[in-house]
């Protein structure tokens, strides 16, 4: 077990092992560090930080959904200020590995948030989140469009000065996601996160209304595991030289496996999180088992392995 | 901004009793340490379905009673209402199956350092963590009132030893099929004046403690109410069970019911936001 290379990269950025929170699944770090050191994580990356504080949206913001749940959170958060003086010392601190997710409302808020990120200490890799559904303005999420997706990554790659890797985080809810993952990384983006939520909505049948208050909300959870697999797989064989961090409903070590041989380089806990805190400890040292049980010798040998020719 | 119950643990605890109790069950777990460190008005956050389950998410249920036993052992006990599946199938659970048990959680009701007047309001299973506190204000020498409101009897959850915590217990149902028809609201407001009540203690349906917010104001009394907000992970990570509070420095946040809740101070709560962020909230 010890000679296994559990290391993995995203862009220029190595980690311990693939095994990350996903953004907005892990608060603030603290509270999940009552159950299990941060340090063991591959990363954790934060919820996603904008300029200002920001209420989120009304309640009810949750409906549970089969093997999955809607969310309408909105981003609820600190704004960078408050999230620079307490969040960021407290997990480098914990001797966390962290990747900051950012998330604007312009294009102009994503080169601000990238210049204030540019000399903080003890940042791994800028997750930069373009594919939030849960912003009033849904129509425009900046991963539905090639020229948004596009303009957002670069002002972040302008500001951001240095080597510091950035993810774009992509929403599968687009006709061609591996055309938006090509824009994205031709305007910069070292690595892709795929994938955000899916859209969806309850309506309940009591109140015959939407069940949440902004009505619609993002799905996550196994639901949508087969979702983000798809994705994965697809922006891996267009796009085989980019690392990807792949998120969607990963329960288990065989889940994480699943998005790993479709081409993830490092896979993200979130939801399951929700149900079991330890939900990304039990993925890690599943994974790993996993890995060694099919023969592999490293992480980095099982990446996109799904895409092999030979018979 | 508070943070996550420190004494909160995750255990395989075992079902030692189930039993029905009018339109509910009452579950008694065998869940070591923890009972020694659970206060009145906290919870617990349990897994529901089985391995294979498609409910992916934690129930959260208040806490009746904790008995500490000693030795690190001890019990918790739940009172709890077959509402929707997963509450369904934790009240199918038989006597000696294991529930993956996060707990305790949350905050604890604040007892008086002085022997006071206490007044407990319970809206149907809300009446169960009131028991407890009862129990423990009384120990303190403080007199306690309690009020129990339903639709119907069925629905009114008051077993024999609880009755016996309470200095007098005044029971409505909307349905009047028991105690005094009406709702708690009809009858409180004649109880605080007779017995000269100096706090509040309350749980139940977010429209009832918004009534009695109201009463405890216009007599100038304290209220402490458990609130109850949709959880998806009980431990403070998921964001999903806020409601706006205003702080002591006069700004409203969304705070988390799980992790500053779901006890707080009914007059900090703002009632009216049904559905909406309220003006002024800080970041909105």
């Amino acid at each position: 077990m010890s000679t296994f290379d559990f290391e993995t990269n995203l862009g220029a950025a190595r980690f311990n092992n693939p095994i990350f929170t996903a953004s907005g699944c892990a608060g603030s770090g603290k509270e999940l560090s009552r159950f299990f050191p941060l340090a063991n994580l591959g990363a954790v990356v934060t919820k996603s930080i904008m300029l200002k504080a920001r209420s989120g949206r009304a309640t009810p913001r949750m409906a549970e959904t089969p093997s999955g749940m809607l969310n309408s959170i909105g981003l609820q958060g600190p704004g960078i200020d408050i999230f620079l003086e307490n969040d960021i010392p407290w997990l480098v601190n914990e001797g966390a590995t962290i990747v900051v997710s950012i998330a604007g409302e312009s294009v102009e808020d994503y080169a601000i948030l990238a210049r204030r990120l540019r000399a903080v200490s003890g940042i791994s890799a800028l997750e930069v989140n373009i594919s939030c559904p849960n912003v009033e303005n849904r129509g425009q999420v900046f991963a539905c469009d090639p020229v948004t997706a596009r303009a957002a990554v670069e002002a972040v790659r302008r500001n951001i000065g240095g080597e510091l890797p950035i993810i774009a985080k992509l929403s599968p809810d687009v006709t061609d996601i591996a055309n938006i993952a090509e824009e994205v990384v031709a305007a910069g983006a070292d690595g892709l996160a795929l994938i955000n939520t899916v859209l969806g909505m309850v309506i309940d049948t009591n109140t015959m209304r939407p069940k949440l208050a902004g009505k619609t909300g993002g799905l996550s959870g196994p639901a949508i595991r087969p979702v983000a697999v798809r994705a994965i797989y697809q922006v891996h064989a267009r796009l085989s030289h980019v690392s990807i961090l792949g998120m969607g409903g990963v329960t288990n070590g065989r889940d994480a496996l699943e998005l790993v041989l479709a081409g993830a380089s490092a896979v993200s806990v979130g939801t399951a999180t929700f149900g079991n805190p330890f939900a990304a400890m039990t993925v890690r040292t599943e994974l790993e088992e996993l890995l060694i049980a099919k023969g592999f010798s490293s992480m980095k040998e099982a990446v996109g392995y799904a895409h092999r020719t030979e018979v | 901004m508070s943070s996550i119950n420190k004494a909160a643990t995750n255990i395989l605890a075992e079902i030692t009793s189930n039993r029905r109790a009018g339109a509910y069950h009452h579950i008694a777990l065998s869940v070591g340490e923890m009972a020694a460190h659970v206060r009145p008005g906290n919870f617990v956050a349990i897994s529901v379905g089985g391995e294979a389950s498609s409910m992916v998410l934690r129930r959260a249920f208040a806490i009746y009673r904790s008995v500490d036993l000693g030795n690190g052992q001890g019990q918790i006990e739940l009172v709890v209402a077959p509402h929707g599946a997963g509450s369904s199938w934790v009240c199918s659970q038989l006597v000696g199956a294991k529930l993956n048990v996060i707990g305790p959680l949350g905050t604890a009701f604040g007892i008086p350092t002085e022997p006071v007047r206490a007044l407990l309001v319970g809206g149907g299973y809300g009446s169960a963590p009131l028991f407890g506190l009862s129990e423990v204000l009384k120990s303190r020498g403080c007199r306690v009132d309690m009020v129990l409101g339903a639709s119907t009897a069925m629905k009114i959850y008051a077993p024999l030893e609880g009755k016996r915590s309470v200095n007098a217990l005044t029971i409505t149902t909307e349905d009047g099929s028991t105690g005094t028809q009406g709702r708690v609201s009809d009858v409180i407001p004649d109880i605080i004046d007779a017995n000269n009540i100096d706090i509040i203690y309350s749980c139940g349906p977010m429209g009832m403690l918004q009534a009695i917010t109201d009463i405890a104001r216009d007599k100038g009394v304290v209220h402490q109410c458990a609130v109850e907000e949709a959880m998806a992970c009980g431990i403070g990570v998921c964001m999903t069970c806020v409601l706006p509070v205003r702080g002591e420095d006069g700004v409203i946040r969304m705070l988390r019911s799980c992790i500053d809740g779901p006890v707080m101070d009914g007059e900090s709560v703002i009632w009216e936001s049904k559905r909406t962020i309220p003006e002024g909230t800080w970041g909105s």
